[in-house]
């Protein structure tokens, strides 16, 4: 009985003494998610809710269809081939784009901003770190804004900027700053003073010693930072767009939502859902890439 | 013997938690480390070893008295006097050979010969199989011998060693005990090595001094000569458990612990 290669003996004590929450999810995360699909597919069959509140998933999926032009795509793709001689399914789109120039633009302004907060934020929370006058400086503004929710100062980059483009990018801007100064400041920190005592006694300069040895530790906090801000510049930028703009998924949903296309809305959701979820997946590798020794030491 | 480091009359002063007065954790150290020594220091928890070796590393800079390299005055840190920490001081970005080779790329060494060096004081420390491995993935008496070659690799006069056996399980740092010996008679350099262990302190001092709390100085010193005779035997337990050692390792235990009690009495 004892060698009954199933019994689950052993790795049963492990899970009642380890770590409380240890463990692995992934059937019970699939599990949720077909529940949810399903019920969504079975209360819009029996028609429980009404379309206009709750499209059905077939619904949202020719939605998709049509507004990502893939019948024009796929045609454009065969006639590339050969296979067709003319493209005749139209490209639709919605509020005069396709769905991936509304991803795009929203794409563009989200990693402009971020590519600016990364090279200011960065040398200003190290300088932060290392610095008392630096962080004399920047500490009252960047404490006082942080807190602060970017729709609440939206308004105000309307007044400055315009409803152009670069008050869009102001504002995603500033939702990226903070956190990225504030783990590059924390990053600082984390070198040991022997490290630091260890590079001196073998001759570093004052520069070495900061290059070499503070900004290299201060690295896993910096992507943890940076892992932060641009889900938060996504969500911000999305809320930027439904101010004033042609193109930009958070667009898509607002004037969605003012012809009551439902189906639509449910799509620009899923779509945001899913770029946030492949920025964090991106972060994640680049983690593993860049800091492996994160955690271990 | 010519002296290396001179120390005379250090005195280092802390402020005081509450701010008022100060905490005496040097008072009147003086002590010359010549050629080729050994040097052990031992003493209760508080009584400045720490202290002393960072105001020999240039860490500190001492409130009294005079540090002296070969005459001349010591002013901070530099490569001949190289440092071995008890823990968290190699660089995780870093693999074994990259660690090991950091200090002569910190002086600009071409890539070839700071590599050369660096395999040679690994294979000192009989890492040469680990130059790739990253350091996280070492276990705590590895990490120690990259420690310790990364120091010898910047070719110092003079190794300070603070507790670096200390986090280490007693096998481990049985074994580290013999090798550090072995690297030092093959390498000749200057060594000062804190420790908390008594046995340690006999089995591989030249001299042993001993320090007490408040004012922290050196009480007592000692020429040993234990570590000669494991070379000459290679035995290192038979020589741990020598009636002399014994009897010696007895005397050492009872003025620390006597200093202790005598702590507590008012
Ligand atoms: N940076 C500091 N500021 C204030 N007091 C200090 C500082 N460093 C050490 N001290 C004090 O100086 C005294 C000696 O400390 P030190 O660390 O040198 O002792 P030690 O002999 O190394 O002890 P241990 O064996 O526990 O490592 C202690 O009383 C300590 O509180
Ligand atoms: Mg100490």
């Amino acid at each position: 009985m004892r060698l009954n290669p199933f019994s689950r003996r052993t790795s049963k004590v492990v899970d009642q003494y380890g770590a409380p929450g240890s463990g692995d999810a992934t059937i019970i995360n699939i599990v949720t998610i077909v529940v949810i699909l399903g019920s969504w597919w079975l209360v819009t069959h029996l028609e429980l809710i009404r379309p206009l509140f709750l499209p059905s998933p077939e619904q949202v999926i020719s939605k998709f269809n049509k507004i990502a032009c893939t019948a024009h795509y796929y045609e454009s793709f065969l006639t590339f081939l050969g296979i067709m001689s003319e493209v005749e399914a139209e490209c639709e789109g919605f509020s005069e784009h396709a769905l991936h120039q509304h991803i795009l633009w929203s794409l563009y302004r989200v990693f402009l901003s971020f590519f600016l907060a990364v090279i200011t934020a960065v040398p200003i929370g190290i300088a932060m770190g290392m610095n008392r006058i630096a962080r004399g400086v920047f500490d009252p503004p960047i404490e006082f804004y942080r807190p602060i929710p970017p729709l609440a100062y939206l308004p105000l980059t309307i007044i400055w900027f315009g409803i152009g483009e670069s008050g869009k990018i102001f504002l995603i801007y500033l939702a990226c700053f903070a956190p990225i100064a504030i783990n590059a400041r924390a990053g600082v920190r984390s070198v040991s003073i022997e490290q630091i005592h260890a590079a001196y006694s073998m001759g570093a300069t004052r520069q070495q010693v900061v290059w070499q040895v503070v900004i290299k530790a201060a690295l896993p906090e910096i992507l943890t930072g940076m892992r932060v801000a641009i889900a938060f510049g996504w969500t911000t930028l999305v809320a930027a767009e439904m101010v004033a703009a042609k193109a930009g998924i958070g667009v898509m949903v607002l004037n969605a939502a003012r012809f009551l296309a439902t189906d639509i809305v449910f799509l620009g959701i899923v779509v945001i859902g899913a770029v946030a979820f492949v920025f964090d997946l991106m972060m994640r590798k680049i983690e593993k890439a860049l800091v492996p020794w994160k955690g271990k030491v | 013997m010519s002296t290396i480091i001179s120390l005379s009359h250090i005195g280092m002063e802390f402020p005081s938690l509450d701010g008022t007065g100060s905490v005496e954790a040097l008072n009147d150290v003086s002590i010359d480390f010549l050629e080729n020594e050994f040097v052990v220091a031992l003493g209760a928890s508080g009584c400045g070893k720490t202290t002393l070796l960072n105001v020999i590393a240039g860490f500190l800079r001492p409130t009294s008295g005079e540090i002296l390299h070969k005459g001349a005055p010591v002013t901070g840190p530099g490569h001949d006097r190289g440092v071995v920490f008890q823990k968290h001081a190699l660089f995780p970005w870093m693999n074994v050979v990259e660690n090991t080779e950091f200090g002569l790329k910190l002086q600009k060494v071409g890539k070839e010969e700071r590599r050369d060096a660096a395999r040679a004081n690994l294979g000192l420390v009989g890492l040469t199989d680990f130059e790739n491995y990253p350091i996280y993935q070492l276990s705590g008496g590895m990490q120690q011998r990259v420690g310790l070659a990364r120091a010898l690799t910047c070719n110092p006069e003079m190794l300070l060693m603070d507790e670096p056996l200390g986090a280490l399980d007693a096998f481990t740092r049985e074994t580290m005990q013999e090798l550090i010996l072995n690297v030092w008679r093959q390498t000749q350099k200057v060594v000062f090595f804190i420790t908390h262990s008594v046995e340690e302190a006999l089995f591989m001092a030249t001299r042993l001094i001993v320090m007490s709390p408040r004012p922290g100085r050196i009480t007592h010193e000692y020429k040993l000569e234990f570590y000669r005779r494991f070379f000459e035997s290679g035995d290192a337990r038979a020589v741990k458990s020598s009636p002399e050692f014994i009897k010696m390792r007895e005397e050492v235990l009872s003025i620390i612990y006597g200093e202790e009690v005598g702590e507590q009495m008012p």
